[in-house]
């Protein structure tokens, strides 16, 4: 009920439009980020108060404290009463008292969200399901894993999460930091290759939320993003169940000849479809390349034209990629996209 | 002529006592006179004046950055050079100019405001200069050579690993490091001795002027913090080279990638207070002059000091609640981290109430220093909420933490920078800056900033993160970017026009005279620009304001000697003089030493041979540096102690 005019005091306060979306902490769509905006709110609004007392109190003398021209021109100079001073001397104990005081408060309050925001890792005990995110130069890899290996699911760039349910997060880095941002739904928690970072987090407003890489990785960590699709459990066990298949069968001759391109070129270096002979790891998994809303890290919409150009050329896009240019003849190269686009 | 004596004598206009003065303290002529200068006034402008160049290629990289940044997939500077720049510029603003700046100040006004002739060791301060100018040379004609640091100021392992900054553009970043410190280190030296043996008698510690006791605070964390990141980039640069490989931070090889973060960070939240007390030392320098009173709280203000520096070691891992730590420890770290707001907070009651207490006289310094109240307690309270480990998950690494750094130094630095160059201005130049053009330039760059960063705030909030060369136009952050860099615009103009006046001031301002603003601290007692002795005739003071408060009848120091370049020693606590100390001339070692030593760091870079080479080259220019003494200037020996000298506590 109350989050509307807080959203607008912002708005107020800050003279800007805003209308957040699907990649801002203003926009909380789950607990975690909206407890968070609960204490941003209070330090806000108690910052604000501080703020323009002091900002008064600076003010208040320049109008009221000035000297005559008469002083200036003679440069005299004041020697404080004791009396005044001593009164002086009991409203900076006061202020210095309450700036204390207000700390105190705040280190509570701190303390308190922290907790909140850690109670959701003992909820639902071990049922919880469980994602492993591994941060790469310059993109995600994605794994839903299962006790059955045939159950686990590869993807990248792409987080779908059942709403309602706390879902953890396993973080592994291949290679530098990285750090995992999903501002609608959590703060930060960084990948450092070594360790095993854990987050967890809860969706509870249905949406397509961006995220995208907060440390800095190098040449391509301004295009390090991937989408997250908070749905109704059902629709979240449909997409799973369609990812664990493997890739469908070309239909077409086209789509026939794409998957022959496929694998007689370098993209089977990189790239798995499962279900075909491509099997490596080094790059995005593509067996279901077709159901993602968004290539290349969330930097391009995923349709035709976009994925002809970042096949042809990833370097004029990412410059710096692990993509390297490819050269394919007009024919071979709508063979591959047919074949590619071919992959619900 | 040698009598060791304090009368109570006014300075008399002794013109032979002043030609001999004269004589043996100015230096040199000629190129190498400029290059072996050790008067403290030619080297902390030089000092400034570099730290302002390096500052307006910093910023001239910023303004590119805000271009690049001020529409969606603009394609004005690619990943490469984005990159480059804001590690550059980063690089350049923290290590080349405002550490360097303050020690620049520190330099010029302390030997001044405790009323000695020059700093204690002055070869040494000559020699740090060089490896400063040396160190920002390398990082700037690295970036032209196209190997700047793309790493990031900050430089993360792996990142900066020999992996993933393969070449030599981190290599040269960890060494430019190690030569700029060196340059911090020496500094901090000369403030310390200079004020605890060389104060004018009388000036016992509660006498000691209020940006002094910043200086001398600053001095010690300079000692505590800067050699935790030469270790620190040494250990970087020794995991880089090919033949020394070591693995300090190769997790592969049981090193860790987390240790870099706290060395780094140890060394760099102290270093924020290395860059923000000095500029508190201004404030508290500028407001009593304008508010025409002594400081309120002068006692509770020095404690603020010694307070905040003690607490900024305790508060690094702030930088850090996002990577794998025990929620114990980061509530231990955000506890320091909102302790340290409440010294700053009993420094900024307290220039209040001078304020209220005062008669204000509006002139430019004033303005600087009211405008960085309002500016920096914006950047001081937004660090209030990123101690807080909730609020600084969300809004860590992103345009919030820019805009809140940059409210901390360019309001909490830049702007007291700004007004105490407008406020000693005359004591430099001899002439007063215009006031109507350093006003203006006050509003056009109060507007700038502020237009700049303060948008930032949002963008955070709204998911931009940091160090970002490019952004999708979906991403709703076009419209508050594009402000941001129109305000950069503003800034920059506002900064042309402070400059430009003083530029025109040196040439056509009034003349200054000894006392423009009638201040009164010692530095305004001497005549503007100051004599290469700095004082005919050393003072004694009886307050912490000798200006205001002392009768006009207090003794000087006569009776130094004229042939060498003699000062008065005094005690630590009381400043009861103790003995009389020649101070050292000019020598060409000291730059020699600066050319070997760098020669040593800047050519690991190239070849690890480059160690033991530069070693014996170091070892030659300190060998020449010793075997010279300090001959012609040999300290007196048995000097005669004239601390009973009853003249001086009366």
């Amino acid at each position: 009920v109350s989050a509307r005019p807080r959203q607008n005091a912002w708005i107020l306060f800050l003279l800007l439009s805003g209308c957040h979306g699907p990649q801002s902490a203003l926009d909380p769509a789950g607990p975690q980020a909206g407890r968070i905006r609960e204490l941003l709110d209070l330090n806000f609004w108690i910052c604000l108060a501080i703020y323009l007392l002091v900002f008064l109190s600076l003010v208040l003398p320049i109008l009221f404290r000035r000297a005559t021209v008469l002083d200036a021109k003679e440069g005299r100079v004041i020697s404080p009463e004791v009396k005044s001073e001593r009164t002086v001397s009991a409203i900076v104990i006061g202020a210095l008292v309450l700036t204390a005081a207000i700390l105190f408060c705040l280190i509570i309050v701190d303390f308190l969200t922290g907790r909140s925001l850690a109670s959701l890792a003992t909820q639902n005990g071990t049922n919880v399901l469980s994602i492993k995110i591994t941060g790469q130069q310059w993109w995600w890899k994605v794994e839903y894993q299962d006790l059955t290996p045939s159950k686990s699911v590869t993807t990248a760039n792409e987080i779908h999460v059942p709403l309602g349910t706390p879902v953890k997060f396993e973080l592994h880095a291949q290679d530098v930091i990285h750090s995992f941002w999903i501002p609608n739904l959590h703060g930060k928690k960084d990948l450092i290759p070594g360790y095993v970072t854990t987050t967890y987090l809860q969706a509870d407003k249905p949406g397509t939320y961006y995220g995208q890489c907060a440390e800095f990785c190098g040449y391509q960590h301004a295009h390090m993003r991937f989408v997250v699709t908070a749905e109704p459990k059902e629709q979240f066990n449909n997409w799973l169940e369609a990812q664990r298949k493997s890739a469908v069968e070309p239909d077409t001759d086209s789509e026939k000849r794409g998957l022959q391109v496929f694998l007689s070129s370098t993209c089977v270096m990189c790239h798995s479809i499962q279900g075909t002979p491509a099997r490596a790891t080094v790059g995005p998994d593509l067996t279901h390349l077709a159901s993602r809303p968004m290539i290349a890290a969330a930097s391009r919409p995923n349709a035709r034209g976009h994925l002809a150009g970042w096949i042809l050329d990833a370097q004029h896009i990412k410059p710096g990629a692990h993509m390297p240019r490819q050269n394919f003849s007009p024919e071979e190269l709508q063979s591959l996209l047919d074949y590619l686009q071919h992959l619900k | 002529m040698n009598g060791s004596a304090l009368t109570q004598a006014p300075p008399i206009a002794d013109s032979a006592e002043r030609i001999a003065l004269e004589a043996t303290w100015t230096r040199g002529t000629g190129f190498l006179g400029w290059l072996t200068s050790t008067d403290h006034k030619e080297i902390g402008l030089r000092f400034i004046k570099t730290s302002f160049v390096f500052f307006a290629l910093a910023g001239l990289l910023a303004a590119m950055m805000r271009w690049q940044l001020a529409f969606p997939e603009n394609n004005f500077l690619g990943p490469d050079l984005y990159n480059q720049f804001f590690s550059t510029h980063g690089t350049a603003m923290m290590f080349l100019f405002a550490v360097p700046v303050m020690e620049g100040m520190g330099l010029y006004l302390v030997p001044l405001m405790v009323g000695t002739r020059n700093v204690s060791f002055p070869r040494l301060m000559n020699f740090g200069y060089y490896m400063f100018l040396f160190a920002g040379i390398l990082l700037f004609g690295g970036l032209i050579a196209n190997i700047g640091p793309d790493m990031g100021w900050f430089s993360y392992v792996p990142l900066a690993g020999p992996e993933y900054t393969p070449g030599k553009r981190a290599d040269l970043w960890s060494q430019m490091i190690s030569m700029v410190e060196i340059a911090s280190l020496v500094g901090a030296v000369e403030i310390i001795t200079t004020v605890f043996k060389q104060r004018a008698p009388g000036m016992s510690l509660n006498r000691i002027p209020l940006f002094v006791w910043a200086q001398v605070v600053t001095s010690f964390m300079v000692l505590f913090a800067m050699p935790v990141v030469m270790i620190a980039s040494s250990m970087l640069t020794m995991d880089r080279l090919l033949n020394v490989n070591t693995h300090f931070f190769n997790q592969a090889e049981g090193g860790d990638a987390l240790l870099w973060q706290h060395l780094f960070w140890f060394f760099a939240h102290p270093e924020v207070y290395i860059i923000f007390l000095p500029a508190t030392g201004f404030i508290s320098t500028i407001i009593p002059t304008f508010s025409r009173r002594p400081a309120y709280g002068s006692s509770a203000m020095v404690l603020s000091l010694i307070a905040t520096a003690f607490i900024g070691f305790g508060v690094w891992v702030h930088h850090m609640f996002a990577t794998p730590l025990p929620n114990i420890g980061q509530g231990m770290f955000t506890a320091s981290s909102l302790l340290i707001t409440i010294p700053t907070g009993m420094q900024i009651f307290c220039w209040l109430a001078t304020l209220w207490g005062g008669r204000l006289d509006l002139k430019s310094p004033l303005f600087f220093a009211l405008g960085f109240v309002a500016v920096f307690l914006i950047g001081g309270l937004t660090g209030v909420m990123l101690a807080s480990v909730s609020i600084d998950l969300q809004v860590h690494d992103t345009f919030f933490v820019v805009a809140h750094l940059h409210y901390v130094l360019i309001g909490g630095s830049v702007f007291p920078l700004l007004g105490a160059v407008c406020y000693w201005f005359p004591k430099w130049a001899g002439r007063m800056p215009n006031e109507f053009a350093a006003k203006l330039s006050f509003w056009i760059l109060f507007i700038g900033f502020n237009l700049t960063f303060f948008p930032m705030h949002q963008l955070g909030l709204k998911g931009m993160p940091r160090r970002i060369y490019t952004y999708l136009p979906e991403s709703g952050w076009s419209s508050l970017n594009l402000l941001a860099t129109i305000g950069a615009g503003i800034l920059g103009l506002g900064l042309v026009i402070f400059f430009g006046n003083l530029w025109w001031s040196k040439k056509y301002g009034a003349l200054a005279g000894p006392n423009p603003w009638r201040a009164g601290t010692l530095e305004w007692s001497t005549e503007s620009p100051p004599p290469a002795f700095n004082f005919q005739n050393p003072p004694s003071v009886e307050s912490q304001y000798p200006l205001w408060h002392d009768l006009p009848d207090t003794p000087v120091i006569t009776g130094l000697g004229t042939e060498e370049r003699e000062v008065l020693v005094t005690a630590l606590m009381d400043a009861t003089p103790d003995h009389r100390y020649s101070i050292p001339g000019e020598s060409i070692w000291p730059f020699l030493l600066a050319v070997a030593a760098s020669a040593l760091l800047a050519g690991i870079i190239l070849h690890p041979i480059a160690f033991p080479i530069g070693c014996v080259l170091c070892f030659i220019a300190l060998f020449g540096w010793f075997w010279q003494g300090s001959s012609p200037h040999r300290p007196i020996k048995g000097t005669v102690a004239i601390s009973t000298s009853p003249a001086v506590t009366t």
